[in-house]
């Protein structure tokens, strides 16, 4: 494997992740060697609910706009 | 005694090529090529140990459809060892196997990645105006649908039939906290409105109880016996009934109190007190009821909702980790797994907003609502369904999912790291770091083999019939000790084969 080929996009492409999803709360993964104790949810159902109009004005902003045209060009073929 | 829950998750993306003419087909080939392309590094798949088309009950009906292998269409494997794939129209990635929930949820969002930055190489070959556009969901709203496959490890002498019964009240009800929601029906006696909002992607499409299909008479129970390692020893299950999910915690529950209750089935632990009377109904009717209120038939003649299996099937599970412990899972792993599940539980049980932030179909009823309140709009108006699709867009600019609050459990470093670095704890680090070690001399690789071109004589052909060797602590040192190919297959001996494998191009 061609490091210097390989780890360069991922980077770029990291640091573009970042900016994007800014709004989750990052909680890490358990792994059998930490204590069984783990971090709470920041985010919690009452939060949202008082959240729900900044996240309808950031909805509304980035929707397709045409959405008539998106849901009727949205065809796939059958899968498994 | 149960066996250790070996686990992973293949998903089918859907595709859309914007701005341009190209089948499906097409579109998933240049999706993926554009990704594997850019490490100049093909490596074919080997179909020497497939059949896709055996049945776990030992039989195969007359009408049934097995799968067919396409032998002919992209398909390569990752040096993260996942496999990377054209199925059915669509790109598919099949995480490496994973020890622990943990790892299979890390993949999974490495599988995420993937598609992502494919999509960015890809989008970078075509004319302007062009765009390959992926979507990690289950259905086009126009009644064709595509999966999200789970694979568990079961021991064999577990007698299928048993297991079968067992596992479908599970199979049923856990999309109260797995489903990933969905805008109308596609069910076909049903009018598509007729439904405004339902649990599940896939519920509308399942037909059977148990059966091999996989893209027509959707079973719950899927039978395929291809356990890709050694089948005297080992079954696969092969879970066919789930939605992909965006929520990593909805991903970690699905695994999670799956492979918990399939350990309490082979330990005999899970009682039969539980068995559904009409399955296939019940799957819809749970569903179509977002208010969670719909009551289901049980062989017994008793009434329950879907909560309330899934309150008794914890508690079930719950006296098994007494007396049992959940080494099969991870100990750790599955308490987590345990307080996570009793949550989810009663968090639906309160109130379902309170979970908004794990469980995608309360994430998307949520946006749907207050859209429906903010506009004044109709069960019916195109934007809602818009917002059903685009739930699941992966470019993160236009993903709602990354909008809605979603609690996440994997860090963006594991989820990138995991993209090139396979799991340390099964056979796919020996798989993934052939690969990442001769590029070049891998010809050919599956799940359970890997074949390599020596330069001279035939190919050569390592067998990994057992999912728990070929880790890091048991190959690593050897791979490090080995500077070429042929010193790893004079190291391994007997162990090695000849191949018969025909490289496609």
């Amino acid at each position: 494997m061609r490091c210097d080929v390989y780890i360069a996009p991922i980077i770029r492409y990291g640091a573009h992740m970042a900016e994007t999803t800014r709004k989750q709360k990052q909680i890490k993964v358990q792994t059998e060697t930490e204590t069984a104790e783990e971090i709470k949810p920041a985010v919690k159902g009452e939060k949202l609910i008082s959240e729900l109009d900044d996240l309808l004005d950031e909805i509304d902003e980035v929707l397709e706009s045409n959405a008539d045209e998106f849901v009727k060009n949205y065809v796939q073929k059958g899968g498994q | 005694m149960s066996i250790p829950k070996i686990c992973g998750i293949e998903t089918e993306y859907g595709i859309i090529a914007k701005g341009m003419d190209a089948s499906a087909v097409t579109a998933s080939s240049l999706l993926i090529n554009s990704y594997v392309g850019r490490f100049d590094q093909n490596i074919g798949w080997d179909f020497e140990n497939e059949r896709p088309g055996n049945d776990a009950r030992g039989f195969s009906l007359d009408d049934s459809f097995p799968p067919e292998i396409e032998m002919h269409l992209v398909n390569t494997v990752l040096t993260n060892g996942a496999r990377y794939y054209v199925d059915h129209a669509h790109p598919e990635v099949s995480t490496p196997e994973c020890r622990s929930v943990d790892e299979a949820l890390i993949y999974d969002r490495a599988g995420e990645e993937i598609v992502r930055q494919s999509m960015i190489a890809a989008n970078g070959f075509l004319p302007e105006g062009a765009e390959l556009i992926a979507y990690k969901n289950n259905s086009d709203g126009k009644g064709n649908s595509y999966g999200c496959h789970e694979n568990y490890l079961l021991a064999r002498e577990l007698p299928f039939a048993k297991m079968a019964a067992l596992i479908t009240t599970h199979f049923v009800t856990r999309q109260v906290f797995c489903g990933a929601g969905k805008v109308g029906t596609e069910f076909e006696s049903m009018p598509k409105d007729s439904v405004a909002f339902q649990i599940s992607q896939r519920a509308d499409f399942f037909e059977e109880e148990v059966g091999l299909e996989t893209t027509l008479k959707r079973p719950i129970v899927n039978t395929r016996d291809e356990p890709h390692c050694d089948p005297t020893k080992y079954r696969r299950l092969h879970v066919i009934v789930g939605d992909a999910n965006m929520s990593e915690v909805a991903t970690y529950l699905k695994l999670g109190t799956t492979a918990i209750l399939l350990s309490m089935i082979e330990d005999d632990q899970l009682p039969e007190d539980l068995l559904l009377l009409n399955p296939v109904p019940a799957i819809r009717q749970i569903s179509h009821d977002p208010t969670l209120r719909q009551a289901i038939l049980l062989e017994n003649d008793k009434r329950m909702t879907a909560l309330e299996i899934q309150e008794s099937l914890y508690q079930h599970a719950e006296r098994y980790a007494k007396s049992f412990g959940l080494e099969s899972v991870g100990q750790t792993t599955g308490e987590n797994i345990l307080r996570r599940w009793r949550e989810v539980i009663e968090g639906l049980q309160s109130n379902p907003l309170s979970v908004a932030h794990i469980v995608d179909w309360v994430a998307k009823k949520r946006i749907i609502d207050g859209l429906v309140t903010r506009h004044n709009l109709r069960n019916t108006d195109a934007k809602l369904k818009a917002v059903d699709l685009q739930y699941h867009d992966m470019r993160p600019e236009k993903c709602l999912a990354l909008r809605a609050g979603l609690e996440t459990l994997v860090s963006e470093q594991q989820a990138l790291d995991a993209c090139a670095a396979p799991p340390d704890s099964t056979r796919a680090y020996f798989r993934g770091k052939c690969l990442e070690k001769w590029p070049n001399d891998v010809v050919a690789a599956n799940w359970d083999s890997v074949v390599f071109d020596i330069g001279s004589g035939p190919l050569k052909r390592i067998p990994m019939m057992e999912p728990l060797r070929g880790t890091r602590a048991m190959t690593e040192e050897l791979l490090a000790r080995c500077s070429t190919p042929s010193d790893l297959i004079t190291a391994l001996g007997d162990a090695v084969s000849s191949s018969s494998f025909k490289p496609s191009n």
